[in-house]
């Protein structure tokens, strides 16, 4: 958290709980707390199933109410959104907290064309008159660099390519000019040639407006060019945040560690060897019972479960700007690589 | 099989301009074609024996569709197909059947390729039973064990069924029974994109690993240019249905010639802050065009950030040579390549378009090459051959 600017967001202990009838709950997000600060980008980094998304609809307010338990705190400006009613949080949504979704072709509405559908946001939020509300739609597509907007206005999502589908649902997501912006995935249905330029526009908007953004993804490449603080989650629940430059060159979660060496990397030479994780997310173990990696970790130790030690894996500080949670990180006494202690797996 | 050996000796599969375009449908009681969408136009490469030549491009750009036509499970509009001497393409029937034992493919989405009602041991001796292979029950078992070990998994997954496993494993499941008939093309279509980051280097050392062991040649087909860096001795990169460029990889990779090769790696991230802090980024005007309206002249200089005033527009660039093992279709690469030339930004490459091409860029699409094209409905695509 910077001194100097109060954060807009702060998420704290955020739990989410998924009950069903005649099975155990799901502890899908598990005590996760960050902060995000106006012009600020923080990520979260983790593999389908982390938990990262429930986060988002979480803080959002997103999640159905039947079902889902929700814990711990989101202040967005002090104001607490875990128990605020719906009437507030749909103030809110929209206005000054934006949400981009990964998969754009199921977050517009197929029957309505583009137009109305960011001019409803601006009727809704802004009152302006629909002759107004036109001309900033205009603006507004222009803006994120849709070419002809105005004949786009009429057009529906279908008529529209991946990218320019995504773009449209940032414009809708800017219409108001939210001080929190949350993209889920946002260019993961994109080709790399799309992903540039969606990425290149919402790094210009955090420029420009000082917009928070909290970018989600799985793509330890997006997160290198984009993102100011990473946190990386793993089965609900963080377990390494740093800086990106020092998260890169010094992982110390056993985890980020090893995606970073699992990862083909564009600029390596043809054939240097990949050291994959073992096994896949679904050998987690509850955190409960000890480190929910340590099955597929190589530097698990028998204090690693919770039987052993007396205690679950704490998150701690670990260096300035650092948190993890693990009892035996890896060390770089100088070596800038992410590789895991010895031959991995197979 | 009729051997006709017309190729060179190592060379496993020759493909000779192949084009694969499919129709354009109009009217509901008048089923007239008004175009086609050239999905392949022209595609000529060649992979050696127990080579592995990668394919990339951006979706839309026919590089999945080439894999289908070269297993004829999209009929060739033309071309030819030599696999070890034999014409694919001319085949039909059982000749063609028997020659599917040696040219198997891996799908990308494992669960969608994978019968869900069918255990592992039914789904890997189903290809053994279909082509009389594996001698018997016991050889079947035996030969099915192998399998399993050879992509590691446990015996215990025999009774299972697809659901059961995590995509890895599905994966895993898929590659044993493209293996199974001991093939010598493996076809694999974006084998790792629907994996997790930590899974899909096991997916990739395994088909390293059995490679190795069997001798294999692979043709892999992926939009993720690090994946295939890292697999490929040859790369091709397609884009609106032809190959722009094409060289070994680690040439490919240290100096892209053509300006399309260019602006896509400059648009993968890299892990690395210091590396995303200090690239050159390139980035591309607009979306890719609609390949049933493809631009004129160079297919890609509605995008181009290095489009001239002479021949881009009007001339059909060939896939010519420029050093060793290097084929690049562009007019300029030289000037490009030595920096005689330089890019502009997109928003002037927008506009230069705009100006001279109304029609081109406006309609464009950068998803699956059949579904929305206004009105007009393309014929839904044939799953068999």
């Amino acid at each position: 958290m910077s001194p100097l600017q109060a954060p807009v967001l702060e998420v704290e202990d955020l739990a989410v709980r998924f009950t069903r009838r005649g099975e155990q709950p799901t502890l899908a997000v598990d005590g996760v707390s960050f902060s995000v600060a106006p012009g600020e980008t923080i990520g979260l980094v983790g593999e389908s199933g982390c938990g990262k998304s429930v986060t988002s609809l979480a803080i959002m307010g997103l999640l159905p109410r039947r079902g889902v338990e929700v814990t711990g705190s989101v202040r967005f400006d002090g104001n607490d959104l875990v128990d605020a009613p719906d009437h507030v949080l749909r103030g809110l949504r929209g206005a000054d907290m934006g949400m981009v979704f990964q998969d754009p072709l199921s977050s517009l509405n197929p029957t309505v064309p583009i137009g109305t559908q960011v001019t409803e946001v601006l009727l809704e939020h802004r009152q302006m008159s629909k002759a107004e509300a036109r001309d900033e739609a205009t603006r507004l597509l222009d803006r994120v660099g849709i070419p002809d907007p105005g004949r786009r206005l009429k057009e529906y999502p279908h008529q529209l390519s991946g990218g320019m589908r995504q773009r449209a649902l940032i414009a809708m997501a800017l219409a108001c000019a939210p001080r929190l912006l949350i993209a889920d995935e946002p260019t993961t249905a994109l080709d790399v040639t799309i992903q540039a330029q969606i990425l290149e526009l919402l790094r210009e908007l955090v420029v420009d407006s000082g917009t928070a953004l909290v970018m989600i993804t799985h793509d330890l490449g997006v997160v290198a060019g984009l993102c100011d603080r990473v946190h990386v989650m793993y089965a609900g629940k963080i377990i390494e945040t740093a800086d990106r430059h020092d998260l890169f060159a010094r992982p110390r979660q056993p985890y980020t560690g090893g995606l970073l060496a699992s990862v083909p990397r564009l600029d390596s030479a043809r054939g240097a060897p990949l050291t994959p994780i073992r096994g896949s997310a679904r050998d987690a173990i509850p955190w409960a019972e000890g480190c929910a990696f340590a099955p597929r970790c190589d530097n698990a130790q028998d204090d690693c479960l919770t039987e052993v030690s007396g205690s679950t894996v704490p998150l701690v500080p670990d260096g300035p700007g650092r948190e993890l949670r693990c009892r035996h990180p890896l060390e770089h006494p100088s070596a800038p690589s992410g590789a895991t202690a010895s031959g991995a797996a197979r | 099989m009729t051997a006709v050996p017309t190729a060179g000796q190592d060379d496993l599969l020759r493909v000779e301009d192949l084009k694969v375009h499919f129709p354009i449908r109009k009217g509901v009681f008048f089923d007239r074609t008004v175009g086609h969408v050239k999905a392949v136009d022209g595609v000529s490469l060649t992979v050696p024996r127990g080579a592995t030549y990668g394919l990339v491009g951006e979706s839309g750009c026919g590089k999945s569709t080439l894999g289908r036509a070269i297993l004829r499970l999209e009929e060739p509009t033309s071309g030819r197909v030599l696999f070890d001497g034999t014409d694919v393409a001319a085949l039909k029937g059982e000749p063609l059947r028997q020659m599917r034992q040696r040219m198997q493919m891996v799908f990308q989405d494992p669960l969608g390729s994978l019968d869900p009602r069918q255990n592992v041991e039914s789904l890997l001796s189903e290809p053994l039973h279909a082509h009389g292979l594996g001698g018997g029950k016991a050889g079947i078992a035996e030969k099915i064990r192998g399998l399993l070990d050879a992509v590691g998994l446990p015996s215990a997954a025999l009774r299972r069924y697809p659901h059961e496993f995590s995509g890895g494993q599905r994966q895993r499941i898929g590659i044993a029974r493209a293996v199974a008939l001991e093939p010598d093309l493996l076809i694999a279509d974006e084998p790792v994109s629907a994996l997790d980051v930590s899974v899909q280097a096991q997916v990739i050392n395994l088909l390293e690993e059995l490679q190795e062991r069997l001798g294999l040649t692979y043709l892999v087909i992926a939009h993720d240019l690090a994946v295939v860096r890292h697999i490929s001795d040859v790369v091709g990169v397609m884009y609106l249905g032809s190959l722009v460029e094409q060289a070994p990889a680690d040439a490919l990779y240290e100096q892209p010639l053509h300006p399309y090769t260019r602006a896509l790696m400059s648009a993968v991230p890299v892990p690395d802050p210091e590396v995303e802090e200090q690239r050159e980024r390139i980035l591309l005007a607009g979306d890719l065009p609609s390949p049933a309206d493809p631009p004129t002249g160079c297919r890609f200089h509605t995008r181009c950030p290095w489009r001239q005033e002479t021949r881009c527009d009007d001339e059909v660039p060939a896939l010519r040579e420029l050093g060793p093992g290097r084929l690049v279709s562009c007019h300029w690469a030289e000037e490009i390549r030595d920096g005689v030339l330089h890019p502009r930004s997109p928003e002037e490459v927008l506009h230069a378009g705009a100006a001279v091409h109304p029609g081109t860029g406006g309609r464009s699409r950068d998803d699956d090459p059949t579904p929305f094209l206004g009105r007009d409905t393309p014929v839904p695509r044939a799953e068999q051959g």
